[in-house]
């Protein structure tokens, strides 16, 4: 009991780090990707870490018009809530580390907290700018919330379904079970939806284009983050780069749990060496597809643009895939 | 400063204080994928807080002068100013003109001139460079 708490304790700050590495990693490649596929050369992979340590050297301004503890004050708690996240999510084949404690449910409410952290963050800091940005954050927020709930509660219900007594919502749970087998052809066209309207929300939740209507550079100069500046602003940048981790793990372990030791027939460390580089592939192949790609397909939406994509199109998909799901329920009850 | 502290990571923010628009479409060009200067880690930001190069295009008019000041104050410290393009540097052909309170120099300190009308995306990169190389040594607070 002690040592496995022991363990735990000891593995919180590994993780801290590897999830804020791994986020720095994927916006260094975010930009040489977008700058590759608009035919220039970007800049180095290590772009980011550069970034981040010039932004610690500079002054940390406070606006005058500005609330004081709430301007500082939320960019830390964007940032440890989005690494305390990763401690509830499960890695290559491991539990959380907060197994027990907490489950879907729990992440997908402690998500909101660093989009409400930036939606406080440009209340408080008095600008007409940020006070906009503020309330398209809050919009935004509100829209891409329901495909998301719907999508993480019919997971846990097929979960449920196919293995009676199980604690559904646990993530640990859901990753050892993967959803994919536990339903039929029709279950299966559901569940592929339901993975389309994930890696559709992935953007809004990142704040990327098309849906980075908070903080649009060119029409509201930079939003919710128009005032911050130095360290503060270097602690919204890590916890962005750390969600991104976050919300690619999630989507692994709601439907993407396999790992690849176990058909290769590794053991020991090497099966948890083979697992993670495993995961790390799929991880960047999430973050493609629900970042990177869209990023530099699509132009930035209007708002109004972005509530019909959620709350029309993308909860519209989420819904049929549900009703597939059902139906593949259904006709196995019979 | 220690040196190094800055390489390869400038953020800019260009203000337009009146200019005709010629060099704001060359500060454009330098971001295409001809000229590319996010490859040197150089980046435009959407606020004045987010960086670390000011630059100033056009030759600032009275209704101009209290905003440029403004934007100078609100950039955090170590920065460095560069204005763009003859305007700026001198007034060019607005020169003595009755509604102007620039060139840029009279109202805020500058550090770096790039000249021309308008300048080559090659000579605003070549003026970055100079404004990395100032922020390096520390000659800016
Ligand atoms: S320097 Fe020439 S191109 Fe630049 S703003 Fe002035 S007139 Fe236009």
């Amino acid at each position: 009991m002690i040592e496995g708490l022991l363990l735990r304790t000891a593995l919180v700050p590994i993780i801290a780090c590897a999830g804020i590495l791994l986020g720095l990693l994927y916006r260094g490649l975010d930009r040489v990707l977008v700058a590759r596929m608009q035919s220039r050369v970007g800049p180095p992979v290590t772009q980011p870490f550069r970034d981040v340590k010039k932004l610690l050297l500079k002054e940390n301004i406070v606006p005058r018009d500005a609330v004081g503890w709430i301007f500082n004050s939320v960019p830390v708690i964007a940032l440890s809530v989005t690494v305390l996240i990763l401690l509830y999510l499960p890695f290559i084949g491991m539990e959380p580390v907060l197994e027990g404690h907490g489950d879907l449910i729990l992440v997908i409410y402690l998500l909101l907290i660093p989009s409400l952290a930036l939606v406080l963050g440009g209340f408080s800091s008095g600008s007409t700018y940020a006070t906009v940005g503020a309330q398209r954050e809050m919009v935004t927020m509100m829209s891409y919330e329901f495909p998301l709930a719907v999508a993480s509660v019919s997971i846990a219900w097929i979960i449920s379904a196919a293995n009676p007594g199980i604690a559904a919502f646990s993530l640990g749970a859901i990753a050892m079970n993967p959803a994919w087998a536990a339903v039929g052809p029709l279950g299966l066209l559901g569940l592929a939806l339901l993975l389309l309207t994930m890696l559709a929300v992935m953007p809004g939740e990142l704040g990327v284009a098309p849906f980075d209507v908070a903080e649009a550079e060119t029409e509201i100069a930079g939003g919710v983050l128009v005032e911050y500046s130095g360290r503060n602003l270097a602690m919204f940048y890590l916890a962005d780069a750390v969600k991104a981790v976050v919300l690619g793990t999630i989507v692994i372990a709601l439907f993407l749990p396999w790992g690849i030791a176990g058909s290769l027939g590794i053991t020991g460390m090497a099966a948890v060496a083979a697992d993670a580089i495993f995961y790390l592939v799929k991880l960047f192949i999430v973050i493609f597809v629900g970042s990177i790609f869209i990023r530099a397909a699509i132009a930035r939406f209007r708002i109004t643009q972005v509530v019909k994509a959620y709350w029309g199109y993308a909860t519209f998909v989420s819904l049929l895939g549900l009703l597939l799901i059902s139906l593949d329920m259904l006709s196995r009850l019979l | 400063m220690k040196s190094r502290d800055f390489s390869r990571s400038l953020w800019v923010f260009h203000l337009n204080t009146g200019s005709c628009n010629g060099c704001d479409i060359e500060i454009l060009a330098a971001l295409t994928p001809r000229y590319d200067v996010e490859r040197f880690g150089m980046k435009l930001v959407g606020s004045p807080r987010h960086a670390d190069v000011l630059l100033v295009t056009g030759p600032v008019t009275r209704d101009m002068e209290d905003k440029l000041k403004r934007v100078y104050a609100q950039t955090p410290d170590p920065k460095v100013v560069m204005v763009v393009g003859n305007c700026g540097n001198t007034g060019d052909v607005f020169y003595e003109s009755y509604n102007l309170a620039g060139p840029a120099d009279r109202l805020i300190p500058v550090d770096v001139y790039v000249p021309g009308c308008p300048p080559r995306p090659e000579a605003v990169i070549y003026g970055v460079v100079k404004a990395w190389k100032l922020l390096e040594e520390g000659k800016r607070r």
